[in-house]
């Protein structure tokens, strides 16, 4: 842990030896995060390092097996999705999970029905997303992979969360297509969000975050900010070449 | 001339067909759930309707003011218990609670209400009088008025489900329940508003079965549910205009029949319904797939 973030503010979102098991298969071995407001905090990992399965445990989808999540100094462990929601914590799912028979603009309708007070309107979103007011009629069937994309970003702003967890955004999309969505979060975070992404591609979050941790089958293999991380030191965590310093033989 | 007046209150019957599908359409269409008890309801509707007729005195064409709320309110609570502790464990499991639900609720009314049959006789002279067109064709007002319920009932669901906020939701979670969860919406919840849309209408409708016709304890099973399914099948799951044209479809076929034979009236019907699954399984008016 770097010593500036540690004595910095408190976190508003805290996970504490977090074990999640899927069946058998542990997907996560005691893992600990500390997001503070305002930060961009980045998890990067291979396939199946169990990224997704943390994000999904922080939004509730999945029950952990041992250890907290604190949000906002409460305790939310054992609440449910919807409350988590309705408390500001929201997430763009891997894989858009827009609601296939609803447009564009009643996607947006939901994710905003139980929205907290904010910035975030659906007209906002139509503001940063320029494309989508004109087409707000359409099916989501109809978009491409990067508009859908979109607004499973503005479905999750409308809820007006404090966090946002966004699992994977850069999943199926080509290169420039994930540059130009992720040349939201500037916007995003000037509306005093904290966000806390998931993401393979290292590259696109290496530019982003402000905190960077890497996962290696369930467990923490380097965490630092990207500034004092060296690209060997990400290689060697990410691919898990040599014991990182973090995990110093420990079994 | 005798057939045109028979396809005619064919159509007409099709109306109170539509209004026995639409409940179990919508139940499939949100939660997945295949309700067996769907005819009971019905029936229980309509024994709910003897009872707080002979209680209260009201008309009964105005019974419906009463049997409607409760029966939502009995969908919301058994969605809300019983089904739901069902889905959490498999769909499949939904089949037999709601097989068992059924059974509970024959036995239950066999004992309780003996095997007797009931009718909800309309004190109304203008409502049990018939008009005619030309010499032949002869229109039961009764008819006219179950067909005009069910259209009135299926336009009014159709909007909700497309307009209001509430609508809006019971899509989302039929499309995507975790999705929905993450937008801070309970799914069990309009699961519940869902079922209890389901149980209304499908009280409404043993309403007008009792006024059109008479039912038992065991005519859930062995009418209701039966012709309910052989509706939803023929329009289309998921689609309430196609639902309507399964039930005129269904009513027609058996006026046809009754017209060759009268033992054939229910036969014509079932065939239609098994050429339907096997030509067009989807349905007559297949629901628009987006994914």
């Amino acid at each position: 842990m770097s010593e500036t973030r540690e004595s910095g503010s408190e976190p508003l979102l805290e996970v504490r030896d977090l074990t999640v098991h899927h069946g058998q298969l542990r997907a996560l071995d005691h893992i600990s995060l500390r997001v503070l407001p305002g930060e961009v905090y980045a998890i990067i990992g291979a396939n199946g390092a169990g990224k997704s399965t943390l994000l999904r445990t922080i939004a509730g989808l999945h029950r952990p097996t041992e250890g907290s999540i604190r949000f906002d100094g409460k305790d939310v462990t054992r609440i449910r999705p919807e409350r988590r929601a309705i408390s500001g914590i929201a997430m763009v799912p891997e894989g858009r999970r827009l609601f296939p028979s609803l447009t564009v603009e009643e996607n947006l309708q939901v994710g905003a029905t139980y929205a907290r007070k904010g910035p975030w309107t659906i007209e906002r979103v139509y503001e940063l997303f320029t494309w989508m007011k004109d087409r707000r009629g359409q099916q989501t069937a109809q978009l491409s992979g990067g508009e859908q994309q979109s607004v499973a970003i503005g479905r999750a702003l409308v809820a007006n969360p404090r966090v946002l967890l966004l699992d994977e955004l850069s999943l199926g999309l080509a290169p420039v297509v994930v540059q130009r969505i992720y040349g939201m979060l500037p916007q995003v975070l000037a509306t005093g969000l904290t966000v806390l992404l998931v993401e393979q591609d290292v590259s696109q979050a290496l530019r982003v975050a402000s905190h960077l941790q890497c996962l290696l089958e369930g467990r923490t293999t380097l965490e630092g900010k990207p500034s004092d991380v060296t690209a060997e030191q990400v290689e060697a965590a990410y691919f898990g070449l040599r014991t990182a310093p973090s995990d110093q033989g420990s079994e | 001339m005798v057939w045109v007046n028979d396809i005619i209150t064919g159509i007409l019957v099709g109306g109170l067909y539509a209004l026995f599908a639409c409940g179990l359409s919508l139940m499939f269409g949100v939660m997945k759930v295949v309700n067996l008890a769907h005819g009971d309801l019905a029936v229980i509707g309509g024994y709910i309707a003897v009872g707080v007729i002979a209680v209260t005195h009201i008309p009964v064409l105005w019974s419906f003011v009463i049997v409607v709320p409760l029966m939502a309110v009995l969908g919301y609570v058994l969605q809300r218990t019983v089904i739901q502790a069902a889905l959490d464990r498999s769909i499949l499991t939904t089949l037999l609670v709601t097989f068992g639900l059924s059974v509970v609720i024959e036995n239950g009314l066999l004992q309780f209400e003996s095997a007797n049959s009931h009718s909800l006789g309309v004190d109304n002279a203008i409502i049990t009088s018939s008009f005619s067109i030309g010499s032949q064709i002869t229109i039961a007002y009764l008819l006219l008025l179950i067909f005009a319920v069910a259209v009135v009932v299926l336009t009014g669901l159709q909007y909700f489900l497309s307009r209001s906020r509430y609508g809006r939701l019971i899509r989302a979670v039929a499309d995507d329940q975790e999705a929905a969860q993450l937008s801070g919406i309970d799914y069990r919840h309009v699961f519940g508003i869902a079922a209890a849309i389901a149980f209304g209408t499908v009280a409404l409708a043993g309403i007008a079965y009792g006024m059109y016709s008479q039912f038992a304890p065991t005519t859930g099973t062995d009418t209701i549910l039966l012709f309910a399914f052989a509706a939803v099948v023929i329009g289309g799951l998921g689609s309430l205009w196609g639902t309507l044209l399964g039930g005129v479809i269904l009513g027609v076929s058996q006026a046809i029949g009754a017209q060759i034979s009268g033992s054939d009236e229910f036969l014509a019907g079932y065939i239609v319904f098994l050429a339907v699954l096997v030509l067009r399984p989807q349905g007559l008016i297949a629901r628009r797939s987006a994914s």
